[in-house]
């Protein structure tokens, strides 16, 4: 049998569609775990890359934390804090809030650090103050990578919510694990193809949000 | 006999020492980075040949890599069943996703009048490519190797979840399956270290193979920020310093 037999068969059984352990239940749980992470993760990466960026200081430390970030395998820290701190949201937020502040913050310094500067020395010479420099010219000029490392971070952690179920939690993961458990492929492939059109939905929303956010200015002198 | 509490003292279901495990994952994961290198050297060849074959190849890499481990590795159990190819299939493709940007953008920063003083030289294009090009591109490509290195060497540890095919990670399960807490800490240390340690390796060799270049220079520095910027982005990046420098 093939996969795609599989992932049809789960799609089309009418008991995946309704219920604590229906779709839609699991899909909602599952963005709500993944998005409060990422909003965790923003709030801190997005700030910092700002300031470090708009200084051009920290780049090495940056890069230091980029690479230690990576080299933690998030199911080994998810198993971790799942130990440490029992059940609950907090031991999922940790490793995912870890996958995901890298990507933002590096890319942010990166970003801001790297904007065109003669627009920002144009500013200043206008009288532009550093945080109306910051705001109004560094930042419409670094947005689009700026999303894009925001991008980065969110099919990560789309993703990886996979695993929370791997510590008794819930989202579209359940299916994998409790598929594999059962011994039901079916189960176990149409969780994982949720989870992968998910991600790679992600990408297309994206693509609109930077339609609609990035100045057209800026847009244009990228081709 | 230890009291089962230890760190190193593994459950006989593992069926390996604790070096033994250091092995297979260090297999399972190096194994992929290496085809995977070899894959992308050609296909990156492509894309410097054919600048119009890039931007597909790019929003295929893309999606490629949006495509959770997890799922990968289930999709992969119907083919291969629950063996190590099916870890390293799809860890191979995420190592190709890194690498083929990071090789394009290496390989396209060869300064044009680099490439002219060469062919003037007489230079065939395949010595061109390994005596020129590839040389020049070592920074940029090691910057992807020392990603897909480091992210490799963690991800195995997620084929212990279809079934003790994780290296060190299949401590995790055991961990929670026996409630022998001090094992899960055991992974998570030696796979961080494993991969700090592979990532410092990777770091000399592209010292060695780069003498030109003055130690710790801004150029190495900056080829690492840009790698570290996940591979999309600095794809991305690259288009938008190309833009800009137009």
């Amino acid at each position: 049998m093939s996969l795609l037999h599989y992932i049809n068969a789960f799609f089309s059984d009418g008991a995946h569609w309704h219920g604590y352990d229906g779709i839609p239940h699991r899909l909602a749980e599952h963005l709500q775990y993944s998005f409060t992470a990422l909003g965790i993760a923003a709030a801190i990466g997005l700030p910092l890359g700002l300031i470090t960026g708009h200084t051009g200081r920290g780049g090495n430390a940056l890069a230091l934390i980029a690479t230690a970030a990576r080299a933690l395998p998030t199911l080994g820290l998810l198993v971790l804090m799942f130990i440490w701190l029992g059940i609950g949201e907090t031991p999922v937020m940790i490793p995912l809030v870890a996958l995901a502040v890298p990507p933002i913050l590096v890319t942010t310094y990166e970003a801001v650090r790297t904007a065109d500067p003669a627009p920002v020395d144009a500013a200043r010479g206008m009288g532009m103050g550093p945080i109306a420099v910051l705001f109004q010219v560094e930042l419409p000029m670094a947005l689009p990578l700026i999303l894009s490392g925001v991008r980065s971070a969110t099919i990560q952690v789309v993703s990886t919510t996979a695993i929370a179920a791997y510590v008794s939690l819930g989202g579209l993961g359940r299916y994998i694990f409790d598929g594999l458990y059962q011994r039901n492929y079916e189960i176990v492939v149409g969780g994982a193809a949720l989870i992968a059109l998910l991600a790679v939905a992600m990408i297309g929303v994206f693509y609109l949000v930077e339609r609609l956010v990035v100045s057209p200015g800026v847009r244009l002198r990228r081709r | 006999m230890s009291g089962g509490n230890g760190y190193f003292d593994l459950p006989s279901d593992l069926q390996h020492s604790y070096a033994g495990l250091i092995g297979i994952h260090l297999e399972e994961s190096l194994i992929p980075v290496a085809a995977g290198l070899v894959l992308s050297l050609p296909i990156a060849q492509l894309c410097v040949r054919y600048r119009w074959a890039y931007p597909p190849v790019l929003w295929i890499t893309t999606v490629l890599y949006a495509i959770p481990s997890i799922a990968f590795f289930v999709f992969l159990i119907d083919y291969t069943g629950v063996s190590q190819t099916t870890v390293e299939i799809p860890l191979t493709v995420y190592s190709l996703v890194v690498l083929v940007p990071a090789i394009v953008d290496g390989i396209r920063s060869v300064p044009a009048e680099t490439m002219a003083a060469s062919e003037a030289m007489g230079f065939t294009a395949v010595q061109r490519y390994f005596q020129v090009q590839l040389p020049l591109a070592v920074p940029a490509i090691f910057a992807g190797l020392r990603v897909a290195t480091v992210s490799s060497i963690s991800l195995v540890s997620v084929g212990t979840a279809i079934g003790n095919q994780g290296g060190l990670g299949n401590l995790l399960g055991d961990a929670l399956t026996y409630h022998r807490y001090n094992l899960a800490v055991t992974s998570v240390v030696t796979i961080a270290l494993l991969a700090i340690v592979f990532d410092g390796l990777l770091i000399g060799l592209r010292m060695l193979l780069t003498p030109w270049l003055p130690r710790g220079s801004g150029a190495a520095r900056k080829a690492a920020l840009a790698a570290a910027v996940e591979p999309e982005a600095g794809a991305e990046k690259a288009a938008a310093l190309e833009g800009a420098a137009r």
